[in-house]
């Protein structure tokens, strides 16, 4: 069953047409998925007290409901070491088309996948796993199946791309946390089909896997037209 | 929907013939079947009189006899009309051969007609289409018999979209020697369409391997298709055409980028175990493969015997490029053949897969070879490479390689050019069960056919 608060993010988001990231994201957290430390907030002071109680590099974002794909925007900084660098994206981003927030997040290390999902004319929902980040069109190595996943769903997808290696581990790497994985797929699928009439489709772009966790450090989801 | 009445009837009216000329599609419809089919055909025309001094009826409800199927070949804008004569007579099911409904846009008209016959319970292939080529029971393509290349009745069933295609396909199945148990052209498929097909072709007792030629379905039908095709207890194959990205409007996600409605397809298929073909070439391969070996092969292990080195090596490279592997076989394995083979080769051949026995080898060379490779247990498929002009090889290879296989209980693929000074050869195979392959690439893509991906 849907989580009451999903339903009202949904609701709320209706006019806008797309769920903006923190929205998106309380959605995958409420399904007990996992997203990086964040805060939210206008005030440089309030992220710097976040950035330096987390011990590691940040990333800064720009919500604004003007703008659906950040990086052709340069509203987002990957990377924040210092104060003073923190300090200044700040600035730069709240003068950014309809920025109405700054999202700061702890930066997480890891193989860069996407998971998404499309409602497809001819088959509904369909589940999209592959090799993820910014270039994600271009090398276009990617799995689809039908939604609902099952776990045996989820290992072909894995074998049948290119970089599976880099997933499996490779030349002494570790790959990544199977089980994690797997789980995450497979109850996001879940999750699509219950989404079936409200959702045309869902970037988790890019999803950030290591050998412990598989952290969504992105989430757009756009809204089916009334 | 009961579709006995349409693909297996003892009667047929063919409504539509004309009395003024001979090459109407109604006219040659009737003819064909009247001629030379056993249904019992009864021509129709409002005008009445008679046709070739047969008496023409001037209604579907003045025939004397009770009609299973009626083919329907008037002008579009009486279809609606003749569809309720024929439901009030009782018929059991159409083929609307007429065209000038969705396809030229008048949706409204095949609307009229689809809701109609539904709140009859009749069943009716089209409108816009060839219909129903069910050999030895009847044949509704507006072509005539002279120049059609019909396959022989076989265990293939075949749905298009297009009949056109379908034709085209039934020319290739012919020059393959694969027969078809029914092949029906659906046309713009108002009423019957491909899911529906499905479900009779799984009952029918004469079909062993259905193929489809599918342009595209109407929202959600494909996981409604998917879902029984991957229930179906037999192997279905499909070929898509229109696969090139039309114009995407305006993509907002990555994932809808990336999921195009031909990746879409083509993945979702292989999920679901149904083998895509890429041509009709392929489509073709496949059906003969898996109409002999439905059960498929569970890793693509193929073992390759040949004649010539370089036989043994094109193959081996198709198979790479398919998706087949062509494993080492066991030392055990290479010892006991090499046991067996005539003396004056032993030391000339290789048995490193793929084997090459050289064009020295002789029958029991070869059968010896099959037999022992078959039973290593590397290899889940035999791949005999035939080079028929080797002095050596008889007239009785086919046979006594078929029996090989039989005995063993393991798939094999021959290939022997197709040639009619071969026939003998093609036929001791597939007189017996064994896939015949024009072409070496042809036999790999019948392995890769029995490799397509099985039920978990």
């Amino acid at each position: 069953m849907l989580n009451k608060n999903v339903k009202e993010i949904i609701e709320k988001s209706k006019s806008l047409g797309w769920i903006l990231e923190p929205d998106a994201k309380a959605i995958m957290k409420f399904q007990g998925f996992e997203i990086p430390d964040y805060i939210l907030t206008h005030s440089i002071k309030d992220a710097d007290t976040f950035f330096k109680k987390s011990n590691s590099p940040v990333v800064a974002k720009a919500v604004s409901k003007k703008i659906l794909h950040k990086t052709e925007h340069q509203a987002v900084v990957t990377g924040i070491a210092s104060s003073n660098r923190l300090n200044s994206e700040m600035e730069r981003l709240k003068k950014l088309d309809g920025c109405e927030n700054i999202l700061v997040e702890q930066m997480v290390q890891g193989l860069e996948v996407i998971i998404g999902a499309k409602n497809d004319f001819q088959f509904g929902p369909v589940i999209v796993f592959g090799i993820g980040g910014t270039s994600v069109e271009i090398y276009n190595d990617t799995a689809i199946r039908m939604a609902p996943l099952k776990s045996s769903d989820v290992h072909s997808m894995i074998d049948s791309l290119k970089a599976k290696d880099l997933i499996t581990g490779y030349r002494g790497g570790q790959g990544v946390n199977m089980e994690r994985l797997t789980h995450l797929l497979v109850n996001f699928s879940n999750l699509i089909m219950e989404l079936e009439n409200e959702v045309e489709s869902v970037d988790l772009n890019p999803v950030i896997c290591t050998k412990d966790q598989c952290i969504i450090a992105d989430a757009r989801i756009i809204l089916q037209r009334p | 929907m009961n579709l006995k009445s349409l693909f297996r009837p003892s009667t047929m009216a063919v409504v539509g013939v004309s009395t003024s000329q001979d090459s109407h599609p109604a006219n040659v419809i009737y003819n064909k079947n009247h001629l030379r089919y056993p249904v019992k055909t009864f021509p129709v025309n409002p005008k009445g009189g008679s046709l070739n001094r047969e008496k023409l009826y001037s209604s579907v409800e003045d025939i004397p006899e009770d009609i299973d199927m009626a083919v329907i070949a008037v002008r579009a804008q009486f279809v609606p009309k003749v569809v309720e004569a024929c439901i009030k007579k009782g018929v059991g099911g159409a083929v609307i051969i007429s065209g000038g409904f969705s396809e030229s846009g008048n949706l409204q008209l095949q609307q009229q007609v689809v809701d109609i016959a539904k709140e009859a319970d009749f069943p009716f292939v089209g409108p816009n289409c060839l219909g129903i080529y069910a050999p030895d029971y009847v044949d509704t393509f507006f072509l005539p018999g002279e120049r059609m290349i019909h396959p022989d009745k076989g265990n293939i069933g075949f749905v298009s979209q297009s009949g056109g295609v379908l034709v085209d396909q039934m020319v290739k199945f012919a020059g393959q020697g694969i027969g078809i148990s029914l092949a029906v052209s659906i046309g713009n498929k108002a009423h019957i369409r491909e899911t529906d097909m499905l479900t009779w072709f799984e009952q029918d007792i004469e079909t062993k391997v259905i193929a489809f030629y599918i342009e595209g379905f109407e929202r959600r039908e494909g996981r409604e298709f998917i879902k029984k095709a991957e229930q179906c207890s037999k192997p279905v194959v499909v070929f898509k055409a229109g696969k090139s990205k039309k114009g995407i409007e305006a993509v907002s996600s990555h994932t809808a980028s990336l999921a195009g409605d031909y990746r879409v397809f083509s993945e979702i298929m292989k999920q679901h175990c149904v083998a895509e073909a890429d041509n009709e070439y392929e489509l073709t391969s496949f059906c003969e493969a898996l109409s002999c070996f439905p059960g498929g092969i569970n890793n693509g292990n193929v073992g390759i015997i040949s004649l010539s080195g370089g036989h043994g090596v094109v193959a081996a490279d198709a198979g790479e490029l398919y998706g087949l592997s062509i494993p080492q076989i066991e030392k055990q394995t290479m010892d006991t053949i090499k046991e067996k083979l005539s003396p004056g080769i032993k030391d000339i051949v290789s048995l490193v897969n793929p084997l090459d026995l050289t064009g020295s080898s002789v029958d029991s060379d070869i059968v010896a070879t099959a037999r022992h490779l078959a039973r290593d247990k590397n290899i889940d498929c035999i791949m005999a490479l035939l080079i028929p002009y080797s002095p050596g090889v008889s007239a009785d290879i086919g046979a006594k390689l078929s029996q090989v296989a039989r005995n063993e209980g393991k798939p094999m693929i021959a290939y022997v050019p197709n040639e009619d000074k071969y026939k003998i050869i093609i036929e001791g195979f597939e007189l017996n069960n064994i896939p015949v392959a024009s072409s070496v690439e042809g036999a790999v893509l019948m392995a890769k056919a029995l490799k397509r991906c099985r039920p978990c």
